[in-house]
């Protein structure tokens, strides 16, 4: 069994219950859907159905939203989440080279998935911490003033991280 | 008696400032000192992150750049033995460092972030909190109230300016059973956090405000549509309506009154134009965030076809503060047309940046360098922008020019939230058009032909332009497209998204020309329009440059002069960043 498997199971009750409970409310689906990505990580085609059935909203208009904002997806995230802020302080004080940098050490390009799974790599329009532009984000730790170096080191500690966990 | 604060805001948290509180709650009980550490919100300071605040009896100690390995001396020399470390601390009784920064402001909305903890609601009271509202409710009626809004002068700080009090008597007007309230803190702009700070370092003020709007509409429901990127803005929130709600200040019979409110969370799901108050409704409706065409406006059709009014979180955190104080010292600062204060977040090529209050009508040189400190690094100042997307760059030449909203329309940028990005020489203005220009197209929603196939065309062009192959005439073609753009779009987003190109072309033709025609920027930022060059004389041949070169274009043997190999060069600059020498050559 694979880790989103795992991941399913387990939180499918809570999700249900969720679910049920969030249905009548005025505008449900945007939070339905927000509930759905907490459990799984994304947003898997079959819950789609669920909810369309739940709330009686078509698929077609579902998906719709989904593809309008940016915070859904519709496949799962590689374990570490990059997010680089192409925000206007990040903008004029060098984002472009963080993010190639960032491009050339994960071999993706924005939107995608390291084919290990390890990392994912996003653009976000602006995190807000302006003041230590350029600015990176790596699951919840916000990493400021970096320059082409700095961020290859961050990304080394990640990777060697990962290799011990994997080796234990 | 101490007790100490440490500024956790996003800023503080993402300056370590999170650490830095462990730390010290957990020295402070190691060593039995039986101290207060308590978090606070933004104080503004963000450049000088993470800030820890000594508080004793007679006076406050404000130290800056605290790290975790600083705690240690703070907590032995100054907890313990009572003596300051002086060199670290930038504000107390007898230091003043950043007198420049905090002289110059008038903190109305600021007025408790950084000062009070966000989580406690004793603080908020025990600072003025929710008089404003039990004044309302005992001696105002509705119309009083909408009357001293509109006398303040207030207007909308998301960015348009509207009268706010105009606003609330639209709504007030409307015959319904039922009316809405919606906060606006979906801050989209690139650039502003003010709101995010507001949010975050005093919610209690924010829902306040929401309060007496609802009293004064007679609205008994609101939403607060906040960004779902601003998790920590939305905990706080979460815990502000539970605490109003134990306390009874949101539910049924508010303070023995017979108003009733309840106020919800909507979270967002990352969509730009959902700032805009139709799309925002029909986001919150849970649909696509597409805007409509207005009329009817919000305050005749908006939530679910009811009456509604829409303010942002800066407006709503202003009002407790006149009703507090009256609407005439509200309106005794600013200008003719725009009274109070404005937030603006400082950021860019500042040396001072942050968050910053002032009165309307100071200068963009009285902020740029009386409060901000100037320009990094003392490169040259070239232009501010304000407005975010929306807005535009406004030149230094145009430096002293007061900052009101009539003031800023007319030089072809916005106010917006107040986010404003400071540009110093060596920011490429077509570039930053290309910026803009790239960021509005992604967000465009789509429905109107123009904003969202107009955008693209506009985006190819200063595409095109910033590699060197724009054409004669370019500018000739982005300017009528934009005119086109921002007549036919529906919403405030197609409307202003030429504004960014069109005012580059106003104040910095010469640098769209310098592309077009000599295929230079002038700037040196546009990559394909320089060329790196190793200077013959300076270069010593120490290496640097090679280690540096991540695509192996740089030759030369040790104490040999370097040389770069033009094809395999990617532009990165990092050989000029590296060189101490200044050998290598921006061409």
């Amino acid at each position: 069994m694979n880790n989103t498997e795992v991941q399913e199971k387990k939180s499918i009750p809570n999700f249900k219950i969720d679910l049920v409970n969030k249905r009548h409310q005025n505008g449900s689906l945007i939070p339905l859907l927000q509930t759905a990505q907490d459990s799984y990580g994304y947003i898997p085609e079959k819950i789609i159905y669920y909810i369309s059935e739940l709330v009686g909203i078509p698929a077609a208009e579902i998906y719709g939203v989904i593809t309008f904002y940016s915070q859904f997806r519709l496949k799962p995230l590689g374990k570490n989440l990059i997010r680089i802020c192409e925000g206007t302080a990040c903008h004029v004080n060098g984002a472009k080279s963080i993010l190639t940098a960032l491009q050339d050490e994960l071999g993706i390009t924005v939107g995608e998935t390291t084919d290990d799974g390890i990392f994912s790599l996003q653009s976000v329009a602006c995190l807000g911490c302006c003041s230590l532009a350029p600015v990176v984000m790596i699951n919840d730790a916000t990493h400021g003033n970096l320059t082409m170096d700095k961020i290859k080191k961050i990304l080394k500690k990640y990777k060697t991280e990962e290799k011990i966990r994997i080796a234990s | 008696m101490k007790k100490i604060k440490v500024g956790l805001g996003t800023c503080g948290i993402s300056a370590g400032g999170e650490l830095v509180f462990n730390k010290l709650k957990e020295e402070i009980k190691t060593k039995n000192l039986g101290i207060e550490v308590n978090e606070t919100g933004c104080m503004g300071m963000c450049y000088e992150e993470a800030l820890v605040e000594v508080v004793d009896d007679n006076d406050s100690f404000l130290y800056s750049n605290v790290t975790v390995d600083k705690v240690g001396r703070i907590v032995n020399e100054h907890l313990i033995n009572n003596k300051p470390v002086i060199e670290w601390i930038i504000k107390s009784n007898e230091v003043s460092k950043e007198d420049d920064f905090l002289k110059n402001q008038k903190r109305i909305v600021l007025r408790n972030c950084g000062v009070i903890d966000p989580t406690s609601i004793d603080e908020y009271i025990e600072h003025n909190g929710y008089k404003a509202l039990e004044k309302v409710l005992k001696n105002f009626s509705q119309q009083e109230v909408i009357d001293m809004i509109i006398k303040s002068g207030l207007r909308g700080r998301g960015g348009a300016g509207f009268t706010t009090g105009m606003k609330w008597k639209f709504a007030n007007q409307e015959k319904s059973e039922k009316k809405y309230i919606v906060c606006n803190a979906d801050e989209g702009d690139p650039g502003a956090f003010m709101d995010r700070s507001v949010l975050e370092g005093d919610p209690h003020s924010v829902l306040e405000g929401m309060m007496i709007a609802a009293y004064a509409i007679g609205s008994d429901e609101a939403y607060i549509y906040c960004r779902a990127e601003y998790p920590l803005a939305i905990k706080r929130l979460r815990t502000a309506i539970k605490q109003c709600e134990s306390r009874g200040y949101l539910g049924k019979n508010i303070l023995g009154s017979n108003f009733n409110f309840t106020i919800k969370i909507k979270e967002g799901a990352g969509a730009f134009v959902c700032g805009e108050e139709t799309a925002l409704m029909a986001s919150v409706e849970g649909k696509r965030g597409v805007p409509r065409l207005r009329p009817p406006f919000p305050a005749n059709k908006g939530l679910w076809g009811k009456p509604t009014n829409i303010n942002n979180v800066e407006t709503f955190a202003n009002v407790p503060w006149i009703i507090n104080n009256g609407w005439e010292k509200y309106s005794s600062l600013g200008t003719e047309k725009s009274k109070g204060t404005k937030v603006f977040a400082l950021a860019g090529k500042i040396k001072r940046s942050g968050l910053a209050e002032v009165p309307m009508g100071m200068t963009i040189n009285e902020i740029v360098f009386d409060l901000g400190g100037g320009i990094k690094n003392d490169k040259k100042f070239k232009a501010v922008q304000m407005g975010g997307p929306s807005g535009g760059c406004i030149p230094a030449s145009m430096g002293d020019l007061k900052i009101d909203y009539d003031e800023i329309v007319r030089t072809g940028a916005i106010m917006g939230s107040g986010g404003l990005i400071v540009l110093d020489e060596t920011t490429c203005m077509v570039d930053l058009a290309r910026y803009f220009l790239n960021f509005t197209q992604n967000e465009s929603c789509g429905k109107c032909t123009f904003c969202r196939v107009g955008t693209k065309r506009m985006l190819e062009i200063l595409e095109r332009i910033t590699i060197g192959k724009g054409k004669e005439n370019d500018v000739d073609i982005l300017q009528d497209l934009a005119s086109k753009i921002t007549k036919n779009s529906l919403c405030g987003l197609g409307q202003s998204a030429p504004n960014p190109v069109l005012t580059t072309i106003k104040y910095f033709r010469e640098e769209y020309e310098a592309h077009i025609r000599d295929k230079k920027c002038p700037a040196h930022n546009c990559s394909a329009l320089i060329e790196y060059t190793i200077d013959e004389v300076n270069c010593k041949g120490c290496g640097l440059c090679i280690k540096a070169c991540s695509s192996n274009a740089i030759t030369g043997s040790k104490k040999a002069v370097h040389y770069i190999n033009q094809e395999l060069c990617i532009k990165c600059g990092r050989c000029f960043d590296v060189c101490n020498l200044d050998a290598v050559i921006k061409n």
